[in-house]
């Protein structure tokens, strides 16, 4: 319903730049805030359809992300002060302060949680004063800020960048690699948790058939909405392939161990690593 | 009533669904004969129009390369997409009514490919509902006065029956959702008109838009537009309370389908051209009955339970009243 509306705003002129918003063609100008729309629409109800879309397979997912990045202090080391991207319900950000507290026995530790919606931070907030011990401290914060720029963080302040299922939305996405550069400290780990393409193609068909057929309609039921589960299964579809976006990576400046990615569940999702070198 | 009771009105309704509900059309090109009860407004003359061409059959597809849409917001489902849509969304209606989106989702995955042609065919017979089919009015902010303009209408007419009907429930005429899964335009037509006139419906018969009043308004609806999803909707009637269920069940119900076969077919009314008609006029015109007041029948039942509370605690105060103690008497 809100889509409609939007697919007769947002149609480029001539000479505008141009960029997707999952299959339709917009203005580069106007994608951020269609970004913003879908999500402030699907804030509330968003963790409740990615449990019913991935049959709860996504918490199996952050919870190996966070895990393989093992953040918290290491013995005879510093704190750690990590920012998770587009992460704004919260869900890596929590999952971050739980294993430096419990695993690493780290309390110093402190994220800061960004997003371009106010909406889903809003949201992040809510829960960590409610579900966490973090809410409230100096542990945990919450900025409104823009991938592509990250105005609000300074260069070479950060150890670890994460951005999980949000890189896929931005609308220049080489740009949100430099952002991610340029505010890493040499040493610092760019991480990335992120749908990609699925391989056995015997599986992709039945994949991509789930994706267009049962998401939409589960949006529909679940959720109300269509149209934004439409976009994001159209925002997957158009998203580069593991190779594509590692090589994407590189020419930010990173370096990558091995392939410089894993997938995860046959190619459904992956993760990337990157190192920014140390000169 | 038990559960059973509710199972065995689906089965019914499966039953009457195939054999006697909606207006036929023979029924109405009969009418037509006689003198016909709507002069039609627009042109002038009577339009004689060919008989219709039938839709493009549909060819199966795949849901990686729909075929481009009928209509604006049209999605071409398949039938596995429109079977699974439909037990949903009557599964997730009946157990939250409040869920409007699912209710007109059920309606929209039920109706074809037989009811909504056959509602269709029933508009086509009709003057009036050929001049709606023609011209495609929606109940919109431009095309019906606002309430408070309405509320000034004289009390005898529609627009004041109706406008007093929404303003007592608070709501809004314009909430209805748009149709998106009907897989043509003017079958998506007919079903956005019977969704926006449904609030008329309850105008012009008076049933409160409350859960009691909804029940049997839905089952009014199948008998006299067939769409399956109002009789499926009237098995609702399992999940009213008994005072409701006993109410429904001797007054409302025999009334709904009595006066649903019996008036003439209400998605062929004009609703916004009868706005200053006389809303008596109108019902015999169309051969509308109108049940007993609800309302009213609810206020004294809750009366009667009010009484019959204040009689029980009157009575026990006087059973606890202290026994006066007894006096010596005894020789």
């Amino acid at each position: 319903m809100v889509a409609l509306q939007q697919q007769q705003e947002g149609v480029p002129s001539g000479t505008e730049k141009t960029t997707h918003f999952g299959f339709q063609t917009i203005s580069e100008s106007k994608k951020a805030d269609k970004v913003a729309e879908v999500f402030s629409s699907v804030a509330s109800s968003y963790d409740r359809m990615n449990d019913v879309l991935s049959a709860g397979i996504h918490r199996l997912w952050k919870d190996h992300f966070v895990r393989s990045l093992n953040p918290g202090r290491r013995p005879g080391g510093s704190p750690m002060s990590i920012l998770d991207v587009a992460g704004g319900t919260g869900d890596i950000a929590f999952r971050m302060l739980d294993h430096a507290t419990r695993i690493n026995h780290d309390t110093e530790t402190r994220i800061t949680c960004a997003d371009i919606n106010a909406d889903m931070l809003r949201e992040g907030e809510r829960r960590s004063l409610v579900d966490t011990p973090y809410g409230g401290t100096d542990r945990i914060s919450f900025l409104v800020q823009d991938a592509e720029t990250l105005d609000a963080i300074p260069d070479n302040s950060v150890d670890l960048y994460t951005i999980s299922f949000g890189i896929r939305n931005v609308t220049n996405i080489p740009a949100a690699l430099r952002s991610a550069h340029r505010v890493l400290k040499p040493g610092g780990v760019f991480a990335c948790l992120e749908f990609s393409k699925v391989r056995p193609a015997m599986l992709d068909a039945i994949y991509q058939r789930y994706s267009f057929s049962v998401i939409p309609m589960l949006g529909q039921l679940v959720a109300g909405d269509r149209d934004s589960y439409q976009y994001l299964v159209e925002s997957i579809k158009m998203f580069p392939s593991q190779e594509q976006f590692a090589k994407m990576v590189e020419d930010a400046g990173f370096m990558l161990p091995g392939k410089g990615f894993e997938e995860l569940t046959f190619g459904v999702a992956s993760v990337w690593k990157g190192v920014k070198p140390l000169h | 009533m038990p559960a059973g009771c509710g199972a065995v009105m689906m089965l019914w309704v499966g039953v009457l669904c195939f054999l006697f509900v909606g207006k036929s059309e023979t029924a109405a090109e009969n009418a037509e004969d006689e003198t016909p009860r709507y002069v039609e407004i627009v042109g002038g003359g009577r339009h004689v129009m060919s008989p219709p061409a039938p839709p493009p059959p549909r060819r199966p597809f795949s849901v990686l390369s729909r075929p481009p849409p009928s209509y604006p917001g049209h999605i071409p489902i398949n039938s596995f997409e429109k079977t699974f849509l439909a037990f949903t969304s009557l599964l997730g209606s009946f157990l939250n009514p409040r869920r409007g989106d699912l209710i007109a989702l059920a309606g929209e995955t039920t109706s074809t490919p037989y009811f909504l042609p056959r509602l269709l065919r029933t508009m086509q017979s009709h003057p009036t509902g050929r001049a709606i089919l023609r011209h495609r009015p929606e109940i919109t902010p431009t095309s019906i006065p606002p309430v408070a303009t309405l509320l000034t209408y004289p009390p005898t007419t529609l627009g004041y029956t109706y406008a007093k009907w929404l303003e007592t429930h608070h709501l809004s005429p314009f909430t209805r959702p748009p149709v998106r899964y009907v897989p043509t335009s003017e079958l998506a037509y007919v079903l956005l008109r019977y969704r926006q006139s449904h609030d008329f419906y309850h105008a012009i018969t008076g049933l409160p838009a409350i859960r009691e009043g909804e029940v049997p308004l839905k089952l009014f609806e199948f008998m006299n537009l067939g769409l399956p999803m109002t009789g499926l909707a009237a098995a609702s009637y399992a999940t009213l309370k008994k005072a409701e269920r006993e109410r429904v069940w001797d007054i409302y119900f025999p009334w709904a389908i009595k006066a649903g076969l019996e008036c003439e077919g209400l998605i062929n009314v004009w609703w916004e051209r009868e706005l200053e008609s006389d809303v008596g006029g109108l019902r015999a015109r169309l051969g509308l009955v109108i049940p007993p007041d609800m309302r009213a029948l609810r206020k004294a039942q809750k009366r009667r339970e009010r009484e019959k509370d204040k009689e029980m605690g009157d009575a026990i105060k006087v059973d606890t009243a202290p026994v006066p103690a007894p006096t010596s008497t005894t020789p």
